[in-house]
């Protein structure tokens, strides 16, 4: 015990613990201020997860292998299963074909009705497939990682869907990943429409749980349970008419002066591995500064006021 | 007496390589970045800190403050949380395990643990503290996190113990 605090004197170790806690607890809080106010730190971000990247690769494996053992039981065990999937696949597709086939008809006809109305011609956007490398290990956050980075163009706020609807948006581009903010991230807001009555609104996603409320909706609001809710398409960053959720309660209490609309996306936030990432959003012309909130409203609704 | 039991074993003074340690904390990193989802997500000991926090008590003068904060930087990359969140905690989790360390060495395992539940709690809670800065709410269920991770601080510790003798013994032969 004493020689082994001599030796700690003995020698010259440098600062103290307490020297050193301080020098870097300060570090940690003035680099928690810069990277929570500002975004200087993106590139030393970056630098540092293609260092840890291979780690981070390896940590993955695991899962894969199980669950490639899992496939393997399911080719063994469930033929049954699979052979009715099949089936149902099947019959699913050609319908799908059926109303595709419906969809480039109306698409052209759009297309004809829009040159002859002087509109513009509404975007078609091309998808790039993305596979989730991890879920959130973070218990407070609702973000994933994709293994899509700005190495395959992925770019700050496209839009991330499933075969459903949305799942989220890219908010943090890495040389080869990139971060997804789900739409059940606290605060994430959808600008969307209630697809009964066109009825404009913001969805909100709520953080702790898989939920999304609309909030600021009035009492009397024209809206019930199982409204499904596309994107509008307003402000530029969602493309229009892609579903987003569905309406599953709805609680009018007079006393408030909002109705609580509490809703459940429509696309496996949670569940898949494989996400698409769309690309080719067509830019919408600069909103003018300074103008007052009504004049804005009005600048955003010819697009779809007929 | 626990005193003889953790002071009184040469092989222990013996000098570890750098290797050892470096890979031990790769390993804790491994682990945490583990797909872990759900309620296994919430129960997910902290393998870095229990790590860190052993280094920090056995061999003070190699894994220390600055150290921690890197693993902090690393772990705060991957959870895609905010710069500066984990390397906070984790410098003070050292700062607990460098003042702590004489005392915990005279204690046996057991002993060992209960002290160890309030560094990690505290550690969790400077982590949760300033998510709660930023974000506005606290995830109650995060905490059981550290007590999984006290209930980790036996097992990895003897763990941690044997290999280090084994390597002595290897290298007492050659």
């Amino acid at each position: 015990m004493i020689d082994g605090t001599q030796s700690f004197r003995f020698f010259n170790r440098g600062p103290s613990p307490a020297v050193r806690l301080v020098f870097f607890a300060v570090l940690s809080l003035l680099l928690m201020f810069i990277d929570a106010r500002y975004r200087y730190l993106e590139s030393a971000r970056s630098a540092v997860s293609v260092l840890i990247s291979p780690i981070q690769r390896m940590a993955t494996i695991p899962g894969i292998l199980w669950q490639q053992a899992d496939d393997f039981f399911i080719t063994q065990n469930a033929h049954q299963n699979l052979l009715a999937e099949n089936a149902e696949l099947r019959s699913q597709h050609q319908n799908d074909a059926a109303q595709l086939l419906q969809l480039q008809d109306l698409q052209s006809e759009n297309q004809q009705f829009r040159k002859l109305d002087e509109l513009p011609v509404r975007h078609e956007f091309s998808t790039q497939l993305a596979e989730i490398i991890y879920a959130e290990r973070n218990v407070f956050k609702r973000k994933v990682l994709i293994d899509k980075g700005s190495q395959a163009d992925v770019q700050l706020g496209q839009v991330v869907m499933d075969d459903a609807g949305i799942v989220g948006q890219i908010t943090r581009v890495y040389p080869w990943l990139s971060e997804v903010t789900l739409i059940t991230e606290k605060d994430h807001a959808v600008p969307v429409q209630v697809v009964r009555n066109g009825l404009r609104t913001i969805l909100f996603g709520s953080g702790d749980t898989s939920q999304l409320s609309l909030r600021y909706m009035p009492v009397n609001a024209d809206i019930q349970t199982d409204d499904v809710l596309v994107t509008s398409g307003i402000d530029g960053v969602y493309p229009p008419g892609i579903p987003v959720a569905k309406v599953t309660k709805i609680e009018r209490d007079p006393v408030y002066p909002f109705a609580r609309v509490s809703c459940l996306p429509v696309a496996g936030v949670d569940n898949h591995r494989q996400l698409l990432i769309l690309s080719g959003m067509p830019k919408l012309p600069e909103r003018p500064e300074e103008s007052p909130a009504s004049d804005a409203g009005k600048h955003a609704r010819p697009r779809r006021s007929n | 007496m626990s005193y003889a039991n953790t002071r009184s074993k040469p092989e222990i003074q013996r000098p570890i390589s750098n290797i050892f340690i470096l890979t031990s904390l790769l390993a804790a990193l491994f682990m945490n970045w583990l797909p872990w989802e759900g309620i296994w997500l919430m129960l997910r000991p902290d393998f870095v800190a229990v790590v860190l926090l052993y280094w920090c008590m056995n061999k003070p003068w190699r894994v220390g403050i600055g150290i921690s904060w890197v693993m902090g930087i690393l772990a705060d990359v991957s959870d895609a949380s905010l710069f500066g969140q984990h390397a906070l905690a984790y410098t003070l989790l050292a700062f607990g395990g460098l003042a702590l360390h004489r005392r915990l060495q005279m204690f046996d395992l057991r002993q060992q643990t209960i002290q160890v539940l309030g560094i990690f709690v505290l550690t969790y809670a400077i982590y949760t503290l300033a998510q709660w800065q930023i974000n506005g709410y606290v995830v109650w269920a995060y905490f059981l996190g550290s007590l999984t991770s006290t209930l980790l601080w036996a097992p990895l510790n003897l763990m941690l113990r044997a290999i280090q003798q084994r390597s002595a013994e290897r290298e007492s032969r050659s």
